[in-house]
């Protein structure tokens, strides 16, 4: 038994981190908001395919990293940490281990109606019917949606057919899904360290009554609430990643109690965060909004709580 | 990351369960079922029997050494054994204000003359021991104590008063904070001691907890005269004055995962379930899901922590997260039960017994307000 991440687990996340801190700063997350369609800036994503990140669960053979999702997870966590707009969970979480390469960047309507970057990516991996299918972008029509958080750059996708299917498995797709959840839990779990860290930094600096807001009760109580979900949410997502890499006879059940509570505790860190901010947080100035709007967005897309915990009540009834 | 177990870990986790089924059916028809709370007067001398039962075969204090009658467990063994101690419904530990805070203390600050003299009656439950730390105008502000105690030749004399002493009407010994310096203030000053309750000049008087138990007690000192070997190795835990620092590593016990090991609350949660699913209601179904989760993210964390603290490092404040996380857990899951009962949930029984002792979770141990300023301080790095 060893509950933490290994020597390689944690050299792999930390390189990902300090490329993410360079090149997927607010500036790139805002540039993403302003974009025409399907000009997506892709310098940060060539980055992270140039260090292998979207290949991680692609076997070494096919030119993969040959890992598993608790090499994966963590990383996921640096990527919403920063708010990356790129579709990584869509991308690396569920396309590639599906197709068994790494084919350029993939949307997907599996998470939702809504599907981030579709107008972007190479190719939509969608659901038809019982069936799962890779579309080029062109034999699709989008509808481009006005949505909160501007750097989700989401569209309706709609389409007669989608061409050969890549599989018609319900344990496949099932599985799909189950990672899909994972990646977007793990995101929140970064998205809220984001906005917890943001908040101690403003705390900290920000004086009234002549003295630190964050020495005051009120606004470390808040703060001990974020700190708090997330330190509980956090190994929930850990072990829902080592249950989808040994395929455990728990995986779904702990999928869905790592995204439930990594969504719960993302919110939660987002409005303590909105709050000890003040008027400041309530603004498109200050880089709060970008963190903010995406969790509400992840928080619902792949399922959300209820979804999930009645998923968890279902397994715990069986 | 490996969260898997060593076969000899599994082998670990056999024996424990089957000594633990063999003997709480012992203990069981011994008894009446046994269900008589440890916190009453009847119910303690049958609780008493059953940790005799348990020092007999060693498996009081698990992860203690040998010497001091433990079996020198790794402390993974030690969560395997707490896991299937609660999962076979094993009663609460009424010797655990001993062996789960003051021996840790024991073993940092004290003499191995104390050592050898403590630990093994402890273990054994021959002495029992409680905490006098708390005062009538010295609770969360635990440095304002001022019951005092002054040198006089060949030992102390002993002046003032403690009280919430849990147990402290069945126990045997106290060990508890006094100001040694009576011109000192706040944190300095103050000694650790170690003494019998029987010591003249000491009374206590229980006194009915919320639940109507006589789970609590109030201590006086009355210029009781504590001889300097009324315990073995002496009555002073640490050095004279420097009591503040042996709290502090007891509190860190208490507060952390050695008094409420996860294996309780993924037990509680998953006969909620069970219950829940009996009674059809969706709201309370999903309710009794959203619950199991943050018990079993509690069973997730503590494995966590045990890898960091095997890795070398000391239990740190993090501490207060774990104590907020399970005494807010424990009132969330009680809270349910007491749904799932509707207007049967006000008659006299388990249930009812214990949402009324988990109310207590927030408040001893350091309130969970103080929790807070502990985590938001010394986890965030807030300003003071």
């Amino acid at each position: 038994m060893r509950f933490s991440l290994s020597d390689d687990q944690v050299a792999f996340r930390d390189a990902v981190r300090e490329l993410l801190a360079k090149e997927a700063t607010p500036a790139v997350v805002r540039a993403a908001w302003d974009a025409p369609e399907g000009a997506l800036d892709r310098g940060v994503w060539d980055s992270l395919d140039a260090m292998g990140v979207l290949g991680v669960l692609v076997p070494e053979a096919d030119g993969g990293l040959g890992l598993d999702e608790t090499f994966l997870v963590p990383i996921l966590e640096e990527a919403g940490r920063v708010a990356l707009p790129h579709p990584i969970v869509e991308t690396a979480m569920v396309a590639a281990p599906l197709i068994g390469a790494t084919t350029g960047m993939i949307a997907s309507d599996l998470g939702g109606p809504l599907v981030p970057c579709a107008a972007d990516a190479d190719q939509l991996l969608l659901r038809w019917g019982h069936t799962l299918a890779l579309a080029d972008r062109d034999a699709v029509e989008l509808t481009a949606a006005a949505t909160v958080d501007g750097a989700r750059r989401a569209a309706y996708v709609t389409h007669d057919s989608t061409g050969e299917p890549l599989t018609d498995d319900p344990a496949v797709i099932a599985l799909a899904l189950d990672r899909g959840a994972l990646g977007s839990a793990a995101m929140l779990v970064g998205l809220g360290q984001a906005m917890l860290d943001l908040t101690v930094g403003y705390v900290t600096e920000r004086q009234q009554f002549g003295a630190p807001i964050g020495s005051f009760q009120a606004v470390k109580h808040h703060l001990a609430d974020a700190a708090l979900a997330l330190e509980f949410a956090r190994p929930a997502v850990w072990r829902a990643a080592w249950s989808v890499a040994h395929d455990e006879r728990t995986r779904g059940r702990d999928v869905s109690m790592a995204k439930a509570m990594a969504s719960d505790a993302a919110e939660l860190v987002g409005r303590k965060a909105l709050q000890c901010h003040g008027a400041i947080g309530y603004t498109v100035e200050a880089d709060l909004h970008l963190y903010l709007k995406r969790t509400w967005a992840l928080a619902r897309a792949w399922g959300d709580t209820a979804h999930h915990t009645d998923r968890v009540a279902d397994a715990l009834g069986d | 990351m490996d969260l898997t177990w060593s076969v000899a870990e599994a082998a670990f986790r056999a024996e424990a369960r089957g000594w633990l089924e063999t003997n709480l059916a012992a203990w069981r028809a011994e008894h009446g079922g046994g269900t008589t709370s440890g916190d009453t007067r009847e119910g303690f001398a049958e609780h008493l029997e059953w940790e005799r039962r348990l020092f007999a075969d060693g498996w009081a204090v698990v992860s203690w050494p040998e010497e001091h009658g433990g079996r020198g467990a790794s402390l993974w063994e030690w969560l395997i054994f707490e896991e299937e101690y609660y999962r076979a419904g094993a009663p609460p530990r009424v010797t655990q204000n001993g062996i789960f805070l003051l021996a840790p203390s024991i073993f940092e600050f004290g003499t191995p003359a104390q050592q050898a003299g403590i630990l093994r009656r402890m273990a054994g439950a021959e002495d029992l021991w409680c905490q006098g730390w708390s005062e009538p105008n010295a609770g969360s502000d635990l440095a304002s104590v001022t019951s005092k105690a002054r040198r006089v030749d060949g030992g102390w004399v002993l002046d003032g008063q403690k009280t919430w002493t849990t147990r402290g009407a069945f126990c045997t010994h106290l060990f508890g904070l006094f100001r040694t310096d009576p011109d000192s203030a706040r944190h300095k000053g103050l000694t650790y001691f170690l003494l019998p309750l029987d010591t003249p000049g000491v009374t206590v008087r229980g006194f009915g907890r919320l639940d109507g138990d006589e789970g609590f007690a109030e201590v006086f000192f009355d210029d009781a005269f504590l001889a300097d070997d009324a315990v073995p190795g002496g009555v002073v835990l640490g050095q004279p004055e420097g009591g503040w620092a042996v709290a502090m590593a007891t509190a860190g016990s208490e507060r952390g995962l050695t008094l409420r090991s996860p294996g309780r609350f993924v037990v509680t949660a998953e006969r909620l379930v069970a219950l829940a699913n009996e009674h059809g209601d969706p709201t309370l179904r999903r309710r009794a899901a959203t619950a199991w989760m943050h018990a079993d993210a509690y069973q997730q964390q503590t494995p966590a922590t045990v890898t960091t603290l095997t890795s070398g490092a000391k239990p740190g404040a993090e501490a207060s997260l774990t104590k907020l996380w399970w005494s807010e857990l424990d009132v969330e899951l009680h809270h349910l039960a007491l749904d799932l009962l509707g207007p049967e949930a006000e008659l006299e029984g388990p249930w009812s017994k214990a949402w009324q002792f988990s109310l207590s979770g927030p408040i001893y141990a350091g309130t969970n307000e103080i929790q807070r300023n502990i985590a938001a301080e010394r986890v965030l790095g807030l300003p003071r």
